[in-house]
């Protein structure tokens, strides 16, 4: 198959403004957006600021919306729209824009930090450390994020109230979070965090984080309701609430 | 005072780089008292380590009790054809275990054995079940273990900052100087040492699995500051990268395929691999396809498939048999795992080739087998270094993971770079610290050379020229594919240089569109450079390499020479011209000659 002339709308800007710009450019065959975004780039337009690394869905820089949809643009063939279609690609809404498709993600950085770290149990009496496949499967699927923030972008907590990112640390975190609570060798307690700080009740259970996960990471049902659920137990059951502060937590 | 023109920050060490190598050394320099800095020029976490896929190599004998140390360096030095430095060999072979223990120790969840332990895979070159990995995505199980841990040590992040100049002060190491992406504004670090961890160079080449940080940036600045660069000819082609559609052409696919079951085939559906073995392996590589595949299951009684030779036998043997017109159309040949294991099992083992080869290709290779054909893939070459200690020629100057050169030699094994990044990232953070902790008084910032690289690095926007940056880089990756590729020659190396010649001197007649804020036509404008004096590095090299050996193959000197066994080549730099002086390898102690031997 030729190369075929497709039509793209591309937000060019930065923080004081900006808007759409049209672009008629050769896609080939088997190319993604990323792919003419490129050429977009080496052809028309050198200092149209983008984001990538891998160009195989593993790295999560090439997060953007395409036709208003969030998806990453290395994954995202240009076969699956129709001939002749307008492509729009805007930035990531959620975050402040830097440059045309680049924003600036540094919250989702802060938010991490605030993440207490992974404490490890002691060791076996032999050193070892036995861990069994069936315990770590459900954490081996939060591990599999690519900190793509789609997820985020996507989540209506923040998405249409900017103040709330001081309170709501978002699904990616509740991922990072349900991984650590989760991990069969971990002896730190975030419950308080999940609560207070992480925000967690702001969370409505909308599942539109699951459905944009490039990973398929089952975010709300695996991770925030066994999360809520944890906090429910320690601060809304009067029992619980009162031997957990005689016990250490239960894994 | 000239430092406040530029936003300055005052650290013992900066590390460039937030690959695993970068991100390792980072924690143990801060670990050990010193201040600092790490930096990066993508944003945390994206670096090439997340793309690793296949695992980390450790001789843990987890799945095979008879599996340690030795065994696992004389893998490695067999692989790289004797060309390693032996002692970065025996060192990494050692401590890989730890190294891996630690990221469990630190939240990493490697896959597990049936007791409960780290699980092991095949891989090429390797004796034994050997790598830790987590399905196909093992880099990102490391790199995302290492940022966390690296953030809650506190340890200060630079990211999407890029560094282009080393400062010296009466020879030593006094600091780095760069500008921020978002900004386009300079930074200056001033410290007493840094440390390398770049990763390599393969955007120089066309059809590459290396991303856009590729561009051989700490080569560039070692031998800006008259580091000696090393080996700098042997460049791995992987077997096995995506060849259709054309958008993908070089994407990797991991040798966890043939680790996990997987064959390559030819257009006649021949397993052709039996043809490609070389005497050097021929002992203990397996003859008949039988003896091959009863391999997987059982060790001891069988030798290892030939589908598993080192990846520079793999990716000539791809090469020749599409040359032979045995290859699929789109010039690659088969990987088929689909016909020899089950769906099920393709899945569970190898989630984002499944996934990636359905979303980009529209082929599932649980049904179907896979089009792969070599990809330039990895950097054994680089800046040169102590063994112990990755002290490069330079004082303060540090050195690990893909940038640094030694431990792979000729050729690389996979799963032995993310061990190599653990183990050597460790030291390079260590001896770092120690570095300054000896190394007392101040050092001074030589502000004049600081204005002076600031103003080289604003020239494309002064530039009356009408290049296009992205043309150059085209230009210079068809050079590398067409005449520094797999298969070389002295009248194309020749050819090169030329090319090279003229795309330097396009390249200071670039034009650059728009101002400093995140610009990526000035970046890349900045970036030919080192693009350009890692491809010409790399091309001298293998001009003076009259022979093939590993990840160099010349077609007018088509046999290892035993002349050229025992020496590496090093490139150093003099007035602008390269010079590549021939420098004897370090001689082995006797007790690990013998363990070269051993044939079990
Ligand atoms: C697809 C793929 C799969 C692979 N699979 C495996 C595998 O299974 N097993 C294995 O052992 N190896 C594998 N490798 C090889 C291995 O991943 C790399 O060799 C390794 O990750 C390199 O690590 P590093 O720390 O040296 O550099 P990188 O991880 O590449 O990091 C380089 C860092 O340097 C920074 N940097 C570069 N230049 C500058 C500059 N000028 N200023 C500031 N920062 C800069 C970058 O931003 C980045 O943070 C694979 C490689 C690829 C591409
Ligand atoms: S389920 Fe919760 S976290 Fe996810 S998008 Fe909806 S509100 Fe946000
Ligand atoms: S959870 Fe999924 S959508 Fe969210 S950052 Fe991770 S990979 Fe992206
Ligand atoms: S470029 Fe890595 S996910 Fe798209």
């Amino acid at each position: 198959m030729a190369a075929q002339d497709v039509n793209m709308r591309v937000w060019r800007g930065d923080a004081s403004g900006g808007g759409f710009k049209d672009y008629r450019i050769a896609a080939g065959e088997g190319m993604v957006v990323l792919d003419v975004i490129h050429a977009i780039q080496a052809q028309q337009a050198n200092d149209l600021a983008v984001r990538w690394n891998c160009k195989a869905g593993k790295c999560g820089s090439c997060s953007a919306e395409i036709n208003g949809k969030p998806r990453l643009m290395c994954m995202t063939r240009m076969n699956t729209f129709q001939p002749g279609e307008t492509i729009t690609v805007s930035p990531i809404k959620t975050f402040p824009i830097i440059r045309d498709l680049v924003t600036d993600v540094s919250y989702n950085y802060e938010k991490a930090r605030q993440v207490p770290a992974f404490k490890p149990k002691p060791k076996e009496a032999d050193g070892t450390r036995r861990m069994f496949q069936e315990d770590i499967d459900r954490v081996q699927e939060f591990h599999k994020c690519i900190e793509c923030f789609l997820c985020q972008d996507v989540c209506h907590v923040i998405r249409d109230h900017n103040d709330n990112k001081k309170a709501f640390a978002g699904p990616r975190i509740f991922v990072r979070l349900a991984a650590l609570e989760m991990h069969p060798l971990d002896a730190n307690d975030r419950i308080d965090l999940i609560k207070e700080k992480a925000g967690i009740g702001y969370c409505n259970i909308t599942k539109c984080c699951t459905e944009v996960c490039p990973e398929h990471i089952h975010i709300t049902d695996n991770a925030i309701i066994p999360l809520k659920e944890r906090v429910a137990d320690r601060y809304y059951d009067p029992i619980a609430k009162l031997l957990g502060l005689f016990s250490q937590k239960n894994k | 005072m000239a430092e406040e023109k530029y936003e300055t920050h005052e650290y013992d060490v900066v590390v460039i780089g937030a690959g695993g190598a970068g991100l390792r050394a980072a924690v143990e320099a801060s670990a050990r008292g010193a201040r600092t800095a790490l930096v990066c020029k993508s944003l945390l976490g994206k670096a090439h380590t997340v793309m690793a896929e296949g695992g980390i190599a450790a001789a843990m004998g987890n799945v095979y009790p008879e599996d340690n140390w030795k065994v696992h360096f004389r893998d490695t030095m067999r692989g790289g054809k004797l060309l390693n430095n032996w002692r970065m060999a025996q060192i990494h072979a050692q401590e890989s275990p730890d190294r891996v223990l630690e990221l469990e120790e630190w939240g990493a969840l490697f896959d597990r054995t049936h007791d409960g332990l780290i699980l092991q895979r095949d891989f090429g070159g390797h004796r034994y079940a050997r790598l830790a990995h987590v399905g196909d995505r093992t880099g990102l199980e490391m790199i995302r273990t290492l940022q966390q841990h690296a953030v809650h040590k506190g340890i200060d992040v630079y990211m999407e900052c890029n560094l282009q100049r080393l400062l010296l002060d009466g020879g030593r190491i006094s600091g780095a100087f760069g500008y921020w992406r978002e900004s386009g504004k300079f930074i200056l670090f001033k410290c007493k040492a840094v440390v390398l961890a770049t990763g390599g160079g393969g955007k120089a080449w066309k059809v590459t699995s290396n991303s856009w940080e590729y561009t051989g940036d700490g080569v560039t600045m070692a031998i800006d500051v008259g580091a000696d660069l090393m080996d700098m000819e042997f460049m791995q082609f992987h077997p096995t990268g995506m060849v259709w559609p054309p958008s993908v052409r070089g994407i990797l696919v991991t040798e966890g395929v043939r680790g996990d079951g997987g064959t390559l085939k030819n257009t006649n559906n021949e397993r052709f691999m039996f043809n490609y073995i070389p005497e050097f392996f021929r002992a203990e590589t397996a003859e008949t396809e039988k003896e091959a595949d009863a391999w997987y299951e059982d060790k001891k009684n069988n030798r290892r498939t030939p589908d598993l030779l080192p990846r520079d036998e793999v990716a000539r043997a791809i090469n020749s048999e599409v040359k032979a017109g045995r290859g699929t159309p789109h010039g690659g040949v088969f990987l088929d795992i689909a016909s020899r294991r089950p769906a099920d099992y393709i899945q569970r083992r190898l989630p984002s080739m499944y996934h990636q080869f359905k979303e980009l290709a529209d082929v599932d290779i649980t049904k179907e087998p896979m089009e792969v054909g070599p990809t330039c893939h990895y950097s054994m070459g680089g800046v040169r270094v102590d063994a112990d200690s990755t002290a490069t020629t330079v004082p303060g100057l540090f050195a690990a993971g893909e940038v640094a050169a030694g431990l792979h030699g000729a050729n690389r094994l996979g799963g032995n770079s993310l061990s190599d990044l653990l183990v050597f990232g460790r030291r390079a953070g260590l001896y770092a610290a120690e570095y300054v902790r000896t190394h007392e008084g101040p050092v001074t910032i030589d502000h004049g050379q600081v204005d002076r690289y600031a103003k080289e690095l604003l020239a494309p926007f002064e530039s009356k020229g009408s290049e296009n940056p992205y043309a150059v880089h085209a230009d210079l990756q068809d050079c590398m594919q067409d005449l520094v590729g797999i298969i070389r020659s002295e009248s194309e190396l020749r050819k090169a240089i030329e090319v090279i010649a003229q795309l330097k001197e396009r390249s200071v007649n670039l034009k650059v569109e728009g101002n400093r804020h995140y610009n990526p036509g000035w970046h890349l404008a900045l970036d030919l450079h080192s693009l350009l004096t890692f491809a010409e590095a790399a091309t001298v090299a293998a001009i003076e390499r009259k022979e093939s050996r590993g990840g160099h193959t010349r077609d007018d000197y088509p046999n290892t020479d035993p002349r050229f066994a025992k020496i590496n080549l090093i490139v150093r730099r003099k007035n602008g011209d390269f010079t590549v002086s021939q420098e004897p390898l370090p001689e082995m102690p006797d007790e690990l000659k013998t363990l070269l031997e051993e044939k079990t």
